[in-house]
């Protein structure tokens, strides 16, 4: 029997989500686990108990019985100090953690003795680990959900309009920071029909602004070392900084909606979008700032509200936008998780493996057999800028037609060399053969050139038909083999019966072949 | 029937078959450019046999009709994917007549020889009588071209035979690598040319038929060496091969018509020879020798990330939301049976109102326009299955693109890794598309034993089983 699977309801105040919904829960049975969960965790995300129960899953009816029967825990929020301490030895926990910001949490865990507990924070940015990355599923769902709340707040249309009753322009959004969630807003706004620009202190991220249908607004500010560390942007120069914000404020005055999702791993989130900003821009704009948790990069944002400042812009700072959505979060957070457990049980027996060889499961695992391993040794990102390909030398047109003159001549002077040495030859060859060979000689090369033209005129999706056609046509050699099969000699009468028997194989095979070839060509 | 008017019928004969060959510059034409070669054939074979020399009619009609019914007979039963051995198996038979021929050539030189000296020349008719007239130096010429005939007749007989059994799968088609085989080949040849003179100095049939012997041993080694996707340049340069081995033979018979259709067919072969090998960016020289050209200066580099797997529900989503889908097959759709399966598939996704193309690589397959055939034979349109170069740069416009059974030729380090062996190899670009779905039987690689980083792009998706059967069931689900 595999491992017992257990899911407490969310705590955390406002919290709607759960770490397993009924769809992903056959999927985690397959690999061999038993699943139980707390009566009415999926509720606020409209997964009710009898869902769970039609999809195998256990219901039971509390917290306590879930830490208790469990040895696996998944959670989405990270566990509250009353629920660390119910985690029992020897168990395994897998939820968001934070374990940068929270050491106490940490070290409550570790007293516990648990067998392993896993970071779904931590995931490694690599290709492999995407499948299992729960920062972007949910970064892609604050992205889409920011947009929805700033149109909820905008009077007016999105998209542009020319309607009877008068011409509606197209609402302009600016996007700060094109990470998975700015990518996404981008997405969104774009397809409501509004016109996005986007920001990002990563040049190297324009063509996926541009690839998303948004403008990428271009600083120009040489010396900046804008590389990137796990994938995530890193703090800026105070010269950049101020280049940054001048382009912020030539925008204010023109844009109606204003979406912030620049962050900096383990710090307060820059502040980008300052007062005199907010003052600059229309009545009726909004400014939604998915980084209210981390201080938010509005100066404006208050954290977990929606306020409306004095010249009447809307500044919207909620921190549950994901769990605002929660049946589609928990659908992918679950899938998320999904995913580990499948990297967790390579022989699919409910017998989970904490491999710490394996990059992506060492970079989760934050506790193991009662030790902390966080932070994990550093890994190579899959996004990590790489060394810059040897670009072709961008010719200019002198140099193309120089170029191309030169190749002309070469080829014309090797076509020369050519003629030269196949005339001397032909001209060896005319000294001492007879005028009969040459006749046929003549005949020969003839053939040779119109051979050459005609074929390369052929359709290349013909080929095989030229094939089949010209193993028909070399039967030819049938009229030799018929000049010779009157000879009196009984040898060669033979052996030119044979050949033409031969012949007419080919002749009638390859005509008919290629004609059920060619009929099967038809045009649509 | 005079000289003349059999010579103004070879003439005629001979214009046909450029003709022939001419009009498969277009599907619509090709269709009534058969009829010119059928014509032509018939032209030929009809003025030979009522000219002056030609006796023994009967005999002629009884081995026409055999080898007619037995062509007919093989015509009508072959499957469209054993094209490829087919074509192999009929180059044998004119490389095993050109022998023949040969061979009675040198009989009936005798023959007049002796004649001759017996001064008894003047009864001769036919070939002998022809013989009978010529020179010293036309002699010496006769054997050389009797020799040529022989030596090339031979490889093409004993190498096609070889191609047939590695096409059809009789034969391992990997590459058989003897230590020093330039040597014997190199060896094997001189001593040929070695009994060539020997023969031109008076040496009997016995020189000839040593020749014929160690040329077709020398075939079979050729072609053992060579593995199986080169098979299109080798079917290609067997055709070549035989239209030359005719065209000797014209020399030694003194036969315009044999000159011209076999330096038309020769030259044919030896295009499309040249396209294959461009097409992989190889030399002939290396195709023909054997495996891959001289080792990659270099470490090739390294591939990143992983090889990801698809589900059918995935692909099928992924078929249903593009607007422009591409197919790319290779000899693996060859080797599933799967062109109807795609072309049904096609049919139901071109219903839907979607742009459905088909990109073939120049050495797709297993001989030159090989896919072309097959998915003309499961009727999917011509006019939208395209070259390399109609849609290599449509592929970044391309919402989804699946890859049946191909490898080599959609391999990115082709342009991306300059130490990469198949470095320089046109490919089609397909990773610039949106989606990628890769159809394979398993992980393994393609015949050049290069890794392919397509595989672990991050657009792209492994669809693990038999071709055939996943697009079935793709088309059990697909709700368009």
């Amino acid at each position: 029997m595999g491992m017992k699977i257990g899911i407490p309801k969310e705590i955390a105040d406002g919290e709607q989500r759960v770490a397993l919904t009924p769809e992903t829960a056959g999927r985690i049975q397959k690999l061999g686990y038993a699943l139980q969960i707390e009566s009415g965790a999926g509720e606020a995300a409209n997964f009710s108990d009898d869902a769970y129960r039609d999809a195998g899953v256990e219901v039971l009816p509390d917290a306590g019985a879930v830490w208790g029967q469990s040895d696996i825990v998944m959670k989405v929020q990270q566990p509250s100090t009353d629920e660390a301490k119910m985690l029992g030895e020897g168990k395994t926990l897998i939820s968001f953690l934070w374990p940068a910001q929270n050491e106490d949490l940490l070290n409550t865990l570790k007293e516990q003795k648990p067998h392993a507990v896993l970071a779904m924070d931590q995931v490694p940015r690599i290709s492999r680990a995407q499948k299992l990355d729960a920062l972007s599923s949910m970064a892609n769902i604050a992205g889409y959900r920011a947009v929805v709340e700033a149109a909820n707040n905008f009077g007016r249309f999105f998209t542009g309009q020319v309607t009877a009753a008068g011409k509606v322009p197209p609402a302009k959004v600016l996007v700060i920071g094109a990470g998975v969630a700015g990518l996404a807003a981008i997405g969104a706004a774009r397809s409501m029909g509004a016109i996005v620009r986007s920001f990002d202190i990563r040049p190297e991220v324009a063509e996926q602004i541009e690839s998303m249908g948004a403008e990428f607004l271009f600083l120009d500010f040489d010396n900046e070392d804008s590389g990137t560390a796990g994938g995530y942007a890193k703090p800026s120069s105070p010269e950049f900084r101020e280049k940054q914000l001048e382009l912020f404020r030539a925008q204010a005055s023109d844009v109606d909606i204003v979406i912030t999702t620049a962050l900096i791993p383990g710090r307060p989130a820059p502040k980008l979008w300052l007062d005199d900003m907010v003052k600059a821009m229309k009545p009726g704009s909004v400014v939604v700032d998915l980084a209210a948790e981390q201080g938010g990069n509005c100066d404006a944002t208050v954290k977990g509200e929606r306020i409306v400042t004095e010249n009447d812009v809307v500044v919207i700072g909620y921190t549950d936008l994901v769990s605002r959505m929660a049946a589609q979060s928990s659908q992918l957070y679950g899938t998320n998780l999904r995913h580990m457990l499948d990297d967790m049980t390579p022989e699919k027996d409910g017998q989970p493996v904490v491999n710490m060889e394996d990059v992506v499961l060492r970079g989760c695992t934050v506790i193991k057999d009662g030790d902390i391993t966080y932070p994990p040794p550093a890994v190579a990102t899959s996004v990590a800028p790489k060394a810059a390909a040897p670009k072709k030398v961008e010719e200019t047109p002198e140099q193309i037609a120089a170029r191309e003159a030169e190749e002309l001549r070469k080829a014309g002077s090797r076509t020369t060399m050519l003629l030269l040495a196949g005339g001397a030859l032909l001209l060896l060859l005319g000294t001492v053969a007879p005028a009969s060979f040459m006749q046929h000689f003549i005949v020969f090369v003839l053939s040779c050139f119109v051979g050459f033209y005609v074929i390369w005129n052929v359709a290349h999706s013909l080929h095989t038909p030229l094939m089949a056609i010209t193993n028909a046509v070399s039967s030819i050699i049938i009229v030799g083999a018929l000049l010779q099969i009157g000879s009196t000699n009984t040898l060669v009468t033979i052996l030119a019966a044979l050949s033409v028997l031969m012949a007419s194989v080919n002749i009638f095979g390859g005509f008919l072949v290629t004609r059920r070839m060619l009929a099967m060509f038809q045009k649509s | 029937m005079s000289i003349g008017l059999v010579t103004a019928a070879y003439v005629v004969a001979a214009i046909l078959f450029i003709l022939a060959l001419g009009g498969l510059s277009n599907q619509e034409k090709a269709k009534r450019a058969i009829w010119y070669g059928i014509i032509g054939m018939t032209l030929a074979v009809v003025a030979t046999v009522g000219g002056p020399g030609v006796s023994n009619q009967l005999l002629i009609i009884v081995m026409i009709a055999i080898g007619g019914v037995g062509g007919w007979f093989v015509a009508k039963k072959v499957q469209m994917t054993e094209m490829p051995e087919l074509v192999a198996g009929f180059h044998s038979l004119v490389g095993l007549a050109a022998v023949f021929i040969g061979i009675n050539a040198h009989l009936e030189m005798e023959r007049a020889l002796a004649a001759v000296a017996d001064g008894t020349a003047g009864d001769l008719v036919g070939f002998a009588g022809t013989i009978a007239k010529k020179s010293g130096v036309e002699l010496g010429i006769l054997k050389v071209e009797l020799f040529l005939g022989i030596l090339i007749g031979a490889i093409t007989f004993t190498g096609s035979i070889i191609a047939y059994g590695k096409l059809s799968g009789k034969i391992s088609s990997n590459a058989l690598t003897l230590p020093g085989r330039h040597m014997l080949n190199l060896g094997a040849f001189a001593v040929c040319f070695i009994l060539g003179f020997m023969y031109l100095s008076g040496a009997g049939l016995w020189s000839m038929i040593l020749v014929a012997i160690i040329s077709g041993l020398i075939g079979c080694h050729l072609i053992m060496a060579i593995g199986g996707a080169d098979m299109p340049v080798v079917v290609s340069m067997l055709n070549s091969y035989s239209g030359w081995a005719a065209a000797a033979i014209g020399f030694t018979l003194g036969n315009d018509l044999l000159i011209v259709v076999g330096a038309l067919v020769g030259a044919s072969g030896a295009i499309l020879s040249y396209i294959m090998c461009k097409g992989m960016n190889r030399s002939f020289a290396s195709v023909i020798l054997g495996g891959w050209g001289g080792a990659a200066a270099g470490e090739q580099q390294e591939v990143d990330g992983e090889m990801v797997p698809t589900t059918i529900d995935n692909v099928v989503q992924q078929l249903e939301d593009a607007d422009s889908v591409v197919f790319v097959p290779g000899y693996g759709m060859a080797v599933a049976q799967a062109q109807g399966s795609v072309s049904e598939l096609t049919k139901r996704l071109r219903g839907a109102g979607k742009e459905v193309r088909f990109a073939i690589h120049p050495v797709a397959g297993r001989l030159p326009g090989h896919m072309n055939v097959l998915l003309a034979e499961a009727k999917v349109p011509y006019d939208i299955v395209l070259e390399m170069e109609e849609i290599n740069d449509d592929f970044p416009q391309t919402d989804f693109v699946m890859i049946i059974g191909a490898n080599d030729i959609v391999n990115p380090s082709a342009q991306d890794d300059p130490n990469s062996p198949i470095a320089g190899m046109p490919v089609l670009e397909v990773w610039k598309a949106k989606n990628v779905v890769i159809s394979k039987r398993g992980q393994g690689r393609g015949y050049s034993g290069v890794e392919n980083p397509l595989f672990f792009k991050e657009n792209s998706r492994m669809m693990y089983g038999d071709a055939k059967d996943s697009i079935d069931a793709i088309l059990k689900q697909l709700s368009i």
